[in-house]
């Protein structure tokens, strides 16, 4: 939102706060600053879970799907085994993130009741949309899991792209709303409250196609990246077919996804130069408004000092790539009031760890498919394939680098320019008590997803007869 | 509008309690089968669950939803109030939907099945339990929006005998629809009569736990007896449920007809739970005498009417979309349990 849309809210805004202020002064000796970080932390450790989880359902079906089509045009046994031990990996994933779903859909309540009962009203038609495609995603799974021989091949293979399409429609629902929340819109305020409120307008806001549509290539990126990292390990140690067959779909589906994905977020960061330039300017760690601004490849910014020290500057390259034009003006932090500054640290590095990744994996895709292409043999060599397996994390970590971008750029906003984090939070104390429970509740959980997954491929290589080769 | 708005609602709720319900009740049955013969019949728990698991399941979602978007002031309400057992329901629907996914898939060379169906079984118990501690504490009336202490803000609405005795009663409930849904899936008869029998436990359960909610119920200050005598809907639908039990029993001795048994069930819980909805309609949340006002009703606490309209928009939309694929899903896999189920 500019800096105009925000002075527009002014006055609503001083007299929302004045009424939050007043409340929080009413609450104040149960709401010391560490339970607003506690929640805080509850938030971004159990959203951090969920997203991964999120991701790999979103785009995990697709590659499912893929070998599945694969099995139905050629009949190869090899890809039955292949959809099938990956839709068991999906029923796991899909088991594990529904419920941590429903956990965060209270979650919400449990730690932002402020937020909820305005945002609510707002912003909830995207999560009833969600309900409905996760609805038909665990039906589709449903039928799909257990549709084998029960179904007709046609169907049953439509409803694993329903699985799957369910989930992208899913992941689109609930950017609408964090969309929302950097660019509130379908509502004016009045007296501290929304009124004149339009959910179509709110949920339809201006970054919510882009900021979905990165977040979709990334599950993509992510997930086909990571299988096919695995998958290269497992034919390293193994040479067997399956492991082969399984690296080139999911490494053919992260390729695309990777080099498509530089493009969109360019989109994505110009609008968030329109928009949030502030967060922009955290995320360059550019502290002066400047005309040909430069882009700041790297480095430490120091909020105290005002500077960024090692970094690799690329004169005016910031301008063009905000702004399209290499004189335009790219605002920087000094003109905002530093109350309002997101953690520059944070934001700048998490940015610069996400393009990093994300123009490591657009090199790696483009240049994998080369090989798959015109040179099949060096796609399978050792040297590519342990490429791939350094790479097998690295989606998962950009994902969760970008989220810290947009959220911790956020900051100190829960609703851009007008609910401040600190207002929304629980008055109930002891939430340092509940940010425990669940950070040690999702913890075993991942721990023993990673123990399933391994146990999943013992028992597909006891299935396959394949025995490990000594390393 | 809001009226339709609370019939979803009311029907998501309806749906859970019928279908998730009795999956939970099928956690709470393992807990009482006997050692021996425990790990066939969750076999035959696990096959009959499976393919409708995460289906069922989502008709939780799709309330917390409704209640979020149309109904925020009881969403938050609910969420901080009652953050205690909300969070322990949390953790019991995160426990057993993971054990029963591992359960299924995780057939390695080592057995740790023993080990999911633990934490399965019991989280079942909990969750239910906790089901039935929110509920009751939405009609106690012990929620105060201004309490000052922690000890009146966050224990006092839920920590009572009246919520107690709901718990339980939830708990005798599922176990009752669960154990007579899979009199039908059994296959042979042995274990038809072993779910027969359970079936009437639970129905005895019930019958203990029910009126020693109304006994708690005075006991904590709800004059339940007078507004289920003020209200002729809730008096219906309860001595219709109470009069059904007796049909249920006699086709239970008798080894009637699963489909009789099943409907029967099924009727009874929708009428327990119409009753509930006729005694709190139109509040969402009871507050007992001592507040200003009779409790949070739907009507003041709905959402304005563009955003009430949208929300039936989606609802509708999504049921187009929805039931016809639900009903291919019940059809696949349920109309004959009589099929091998795939892998």
């Amino acid at each position: 939102m500019g800096s105009k849309s925000a002075l527009r809210f002014e006055p609503a805004i001083i007299k929302c706060s004045r009424i939050l202020v007043k409340e929080s002064e009413a609450k104040q000796s149960s709401t010391p600053m560490d339970d607003l970080l506690a929640a805080r932390l509850q938030m971004a450790f159990t959203l951090g879970f969920h997203i991964i989880f999120a991701s790999i359902g979103i785009a995990m079906p697709f590659l499912m799907a893929a070998s599945h089509r694969i099995f139905l045009k050629r009949g190869s046994d090899l890809h039955l085994r292949l959809t099938k031990a990956w839709s068991k990996g999906v029923a796991i994933f899909f088991a594990v993130g529904a419920v941590s779903g429903t956990a965060l859909s209270f979650e919400l309540g449990l730690l932002w009741p402020e937020f909820m009962k305005y945002a609510g009203p707002i912003i909830g038609m995207p999560f009833s949309w969600e309900g409905a495609a996760f609805f038909l995603e665990a039906i589709a799974l449903g039928i799909y899991l257990y549709g084998w021989g029960r179904v007709p091949p046609k169907i049953h293979w439509w409803t694993g792209i329903v699985v799957g399409l369910s989930g992208v429609a899913s992941a689109f629902f609930v950017i609408c709303a964090n969309s929302w929340m950097n660019n509130p819109s379908g509502f004016d305020w009045n007296e501290g409250s929304p009124i004149n409120i339009d959910p179509w307008a709110a949920m339809f806001n201006e970054g919510a196609f882009l900021q979905g549509l990165h977040m979709v290539l990334a599950a993509f990126e992510a997930v086909g990246f990571g299988v096919a990292g695995l998958h290269a390990l497992l034919y390293l140690r193994t040479k067997h077919d399956l492991h082969r067959e399984a690296l080139k779909i999911s490494f053919v589906i992260g390729a695309v996804a990777a080099i498509a994905q530089p493009i969109v977020g360019d989109f994505t960061a110009k609008m968030t130069a329109q928009r949030q330039p502030l967060k922009l300017a955290a995320m360059e760690g550019l502290f002066e408004t400047q005309r040909g601004a430069p882009l700041v490849i790297g480095g430490l910014p120091s909020q105290t000092e005002r500077r960024v020290d090692y970094a690799i500057e690329i004169p005016k390259f910031l301008s063009f790539l905000a702004y399209g034009d290499f004189n335009a003006e790219v605002k920087g932090l000094l003109d905002f009031p530093e109350d309002e500054w997101p953690p520059v640290l944070i934001v700048h590095l998490a940015f610069q760890i996400m393009v990093g990744i994300g123009m490591l994996l657009a090199a790696l895709g483009a240049l994998g498919l080369l090989f798959l292409w015109r040179a099949p043999a060096a796609f399978l060599s050792k040297t590519f394939q342990s490429a791939l397996i350094l790479c097998t994390p690295l989606g998962f970590i950009a994902i969760e680098a970008g989220w810290c971008v947009t959220e911790v750029g956020r900051q100190p906003w829960i609703i851009y320019g007008l609910l401040k984090t600190s207002e929304a939070v629980t008055p109930r104390p002891g939430v340092l008590f509940t940010l425990i429970t669940y950070a040690v509740l999702y913890t075993f959980l991942w721990l023993i997803v990673i123990f399933l997954m391994k146990r999943q491929v013992d028992l597909l290589h006891s299935d396959l007869n394949i025995r490990e080769r000594p390393k | 509008m809001t009226e339709a708005v609370i019939a979803f609602l009311a029907a998501s709720l309806l749906f859970y309690v019928l279908f998730g319900g009795a999956d939970f009740g099928a956690g709470i049955l393992e807990l009482f089968l006997d050692e021996s013969t425990r790990r066939e019949k969750q076999r035959l728990i696990s096959k009959a669950m499976a393919p409708v698991w995460e289906a069922n399941h989502v008709w939780l979602v799709l309330a917390v939803v409704i209640v979020f978007m149309g109904f925020p002031t009881v969403y938050t309400t609910i969420t901080t109030a009652l953050h205690i057992p909300v969070m322990a329901l949390l953790i019991g629907i995160v426990g057993r939907g993971c054990a029963f996914t591992f359960r299924h898939y995780d057939a390695g060379p080592t057995d740790y099945s023993r080990v999911y169906s633990k934490v399965f079984m019991v989280s079942s118990l909990w969750s239910s339990f906790f089901i039935g501690i929110i509920a009751g504490a939405c009609s106690l009336g012990r929620i105060e929006n201004d309490a000052s202490t922690f000890y009146a803000a966050y224990i006092v609405p839920w920590a009572n005998p009246f919520c107690f005795f709901m718990g339980l009663f939830c708990c005798a409930l599922f176990a009752m629809l669960a154990a007579v849904y899979l009199i039908g899936e059994a296959k042979d008869p042995d274990t038809k009569s072993v779910f027969r029998l359970y079936a009437l436990r639970a129905n005895i359960a019930l019958i203990i736990t029910g009126p020693l909610l109304f006994m708690s119920a005075e006991l904590d200050n709800l004059p339940l007896v007078t507004l289920f005598f003020g209200n002729s809907w809730c008096l219906f639908c309860f001595t219709a449920a109470t009069i059904l039990l007796v049909p249920l029993w006699i086709s239970l001795r008798r080894s009637g007809s699963p489909l009789i048994s099943r409907i029967l069930a099924a009727s009874i819980v929708t009428l327990v739970l119409f009753g509930w909805y006729a005694l709190q309609y139109p509040l969402a949340i009871r507050f007992n005498e001592s507040a200003r006002t009779d409790g949070i009703s739907f009507f003041t606490a709905a959402a304005p009417e563009a955003t009430m309209r949208a929300l039936l928009a989606a609802l509708v939309a999504g049921s187009l979309l929805i039931f016809p694929a639900l009903a291919y899903l019940f059809k696949v896999f349920k109309w004959e349990t009589l099929n091998e189920v795939g892998d």
